[in-house]
């Protein structure tokens, strides 16, 4: 357990727990056996159960470790690394309304600039010929659909 | 004879003017993708497969392959110049490649990278050619207790070597389990955990969890940082990249190392081409007369685990053509995409598509040969790459991504779903829980089920048929055992210390 970090082995163990009785609540309504065989609910229950056994080792472990053992988790990294997973899902949102042409240039940009510090004139650079190249390739050349937009691109 | 027909029928298929350009694009992206630290095999062909679903799938499937081992070549390439592995399997490389760099020898250390990956690589597809037809007309003699119990055995190998944590790396086997147990129940047509979803009824697409765990966890963690990694100059000339006469003449034990232990490692789930280096690198330096200049930049010490993570690929493609059981992350990724173009790896493969199976393996001689060619005089140009900047290539990955997943079903939820996976596949590595077993457990789930349903349909509901048929128990208890390792302390130690090197 050395290679956990101090909060996330807690967390993750208690989250994977919770996941695991709800597999088990909902394999409890299907059937278990039928007169064929096993049921729908043959399988799930079982790794359900499986699912909260481990979880419970998991936070007994954490529970067990000596406080300030492990590793510290670097925020300053995790709020870099989520920075750029929200700027993606609100591009994946945005795709409905602007298109992924539009978005994709944008989210490009957005790293360019504001994750790697580039000059805003090097960052538009990036980014409207990610946008353009990935139009030309996929839409163009190769015919494969992408989001569009209400501008039909 | 049976053989030498196979691989004329198999050469016949693989010299097809398209499939000869396939196999290069294939070898040429795995290059580039070796050389490219950030960026594996899996990842990069979770991307690709749903643009290969138009094409032939001879020709899909042997491009897919060669970005597999087309990527153990471009490995060696960073690790030797930057002292950063291209991918996991390069990692060893890095001791005495960067060494012998630094030295002024990156030439005769490319070099030697090169010849021993084709060798080795040659050596591979040679066990893969003569080991799988036998070992699938054994395995037809399997039934659903066997399969059961070989799927039972091959996730427990993976989950025994995934990481350091046999804890997390169980509990994300079971991840991967749920996910494959979403969408109706084919048995009863029962929906399960679907959330009232219409999307949900026909599953997860394998896809869009790949692309997710792999490709976007991957740029995640990447982009916690700015940093850069300096390239020591690459050298110019076919020349100054041969190695010497007497480099070889050291390297001969190496190669055959290399070349045994990649094969034997890669035929077995969980072994990994990482493990094969490790293992190659280790023997290496134990049977040596100068084991104490290891580390310093010793040329066997880049030729062994070269060699052996090349060999490595034929083997692991043992077990999943011949048994449908895929041993890691990139074999369950290339198991998706052969049920995906509608075929069932397993026993009756070869029988039933021997152009598929001749084709590919004739086409892995080629593309080492291919690789060998583009590797040495054009590793300069390779090592150029390096060169791009993280902010262009970042965007162009998570681009590729999104393409790949809408291109499959077109579905917005989909690409929803998909930055779900990506979080997920980041909080795994932040927090420690390896994704091979999630992408096994997801690949082995649905087909874990059924033949589990069927033994005990087979047996009105007893248990016992999984143990009273021998190779079902054998492979069952095997199973037990390797999960029960962890409270042996002294094999525990032994685990993680191999983990840990």
């Amino acid at each position: 357990m050395e290679g956990g970090t101090r909060s996330g082995d807690l967390w993750s163990g208690v989250a994977l727990g919770l996941l695991g009785v709800f597999i088990v609540a909902q394999a409890w309504q299907w059937d278990y056996s039928s007169p064929e065989g096993p049921g729908a609910g043959f399988f799930p229950l079982w790794y359900g159960i499986a699912m909260i056994a481990l979880s419970l080792l998991l936070v007994a472990g954490h529970v067990g470790r000596a406080k300030g053992e492990g590793r510290p988790l670097d925020w300053a990294r995790i709020r870099r690394a989520l920075a750029v997973w929200l700027a993606l899902a609100i591009s994946v949102a945005l795709f409905k309304v602007i298109g992924f042409v539009v978005g994709f240039a944008l989210l490009t940009y957005f790293i360019v600039a504001v994750m790697y510090g580039r000059p805003a004139k090097t960052a538009g650079i990036v980014a409207a010929a990610t946008g353009a190249a990935f139009y030309l390739v996929f839409d163009v050349a190769l015919g494969l659909a992408l989001p569009a937009g209400v501008l039909g691109f | 004879m049976e053989i030498l027909n196979g691989l004329l029928q198999g050469f016949s298929v693989a010299l097809a003017p398209a499939n000869l350009l396939w196999c290069f694009v294939g070898v040429f992206l795995g290059t580039v993708v070796g050389v490219l630290p950030g960026l594996g095999p899996p990842a990069t062909i979770a991307m690709l497969l749903p643009l290969t679903f138009s094409m032939n799938p001879a020709g899909a499937i042997i491009m897919l392959a060669g970005i597999y081992y087309g990527a153990k070549y471009g490995g060696s390439t960073t690790s030797i110049l930057m002292n950063v592995p291209g991918e996991s399997a390069s990692v060893v490389t890095c001791i005495d490649g960067y060494q012998m760099a630094r030295r002024g020898r990156a030439g005769a250390a490319l070099g030697i990278a090169a010849i021993a990956s084709f060798v080795a690589g040659t050596v591979g597809v040679l066990g893969l050619m003569l080991v799988a037809p036998p070992l699938a007309k054994f395995a037809l003699s399997f039934s659903s207790p066997e399969y059961f119990a070989l799927m039972s055995l091959g996730l427990a190998l993976v989950v025994l070597l995934a990481g350091r944590s046999i804890l997390k790396a169980l509990l994300a086997a079971l991840f991967g389990l749920w996910i494959a147990s979403i969408g109706t129940d084919l048995f009863s047509t029962t929906s399960r955990f679907t959330f009232g979803r219409l999307e949900l009824l026909s599953g997860i697409d394998f896809i869009v969890v790949a692309i997710g765990v792999f490709a976007l966890g991957e740029v995640l963690a990447n982009m916690e940082t700015r940093e850069d990694s300096t390239l020591l100059e690459t050298p110019k000339g076919l020349r100054n990249l041969l190695p010497t006469w007497q480099d070889l003449k050291d390297c001969r034990f190496a190669f055959a190392n290399g070349s045994i232990i990649g094969f034997l490692v890669g035929t077995l789930p969980g072994g990994g081409s990482t493990i094969a280096s490790f293992l190659s690198y280790g023997l290496e330096k134990a049977v040596s007369k100068r084991k104490e200049q290891f580390g310093t930049g010793v040329i066997e010490g880049v030729a062994a685990p070269e060699g052996a993570n090349n060999s490595e690929t034929g083997g692991a493609l043992v077990p999943l053509l011949t048994l449908g059981i895929p041993g890691s992350g990139t074999t369950a990724i290339l198991l998706a995409a052969l049920v995906l173009w509608g075929f069932k790896p397993g026993p009756l493969f070869i029988p039933e598509h021997p152009d598929l199976f001749w084709g590919l393996v004739a086409s892995m001689y080629i593309g080492n040969v291919m690789l060998l060619v583009l590797n040495l005089p054009l590793v300069p140009l390779f090592a150029q790459v390096l060169r791009m900047p993280v902010y262009v290539l970042y965007p162009l990955i998570l681009g590729v991504s999104m393409v790949g997943v809408y291109s499959a079903s077109g579905s917005m939820f989909d690409l929803g779903l998909l930055m779900v996976f990506g979080l997920l596949g980041y909080l795994m590595r932040k927090l420690d829980y390896p994704a091979a077993p999630l992408i096994l457990g997801l690949a082995l789930g649905a087909g874990m089920e059924r033949a589990l349903r069927q033994s005990l349909m087979m047996s009105q509901g007893s248990l016992s048929i999984l143990v009273s048929r021998p190779i079902s128990a054998v492979m069952l208890s095997l199973a037990l055992l390797i999960l029960l390792i962890p409270l042996f302390g002294k094999f525990n130690a032994w685990r993680l210390r191999a983990l840990e090197s």
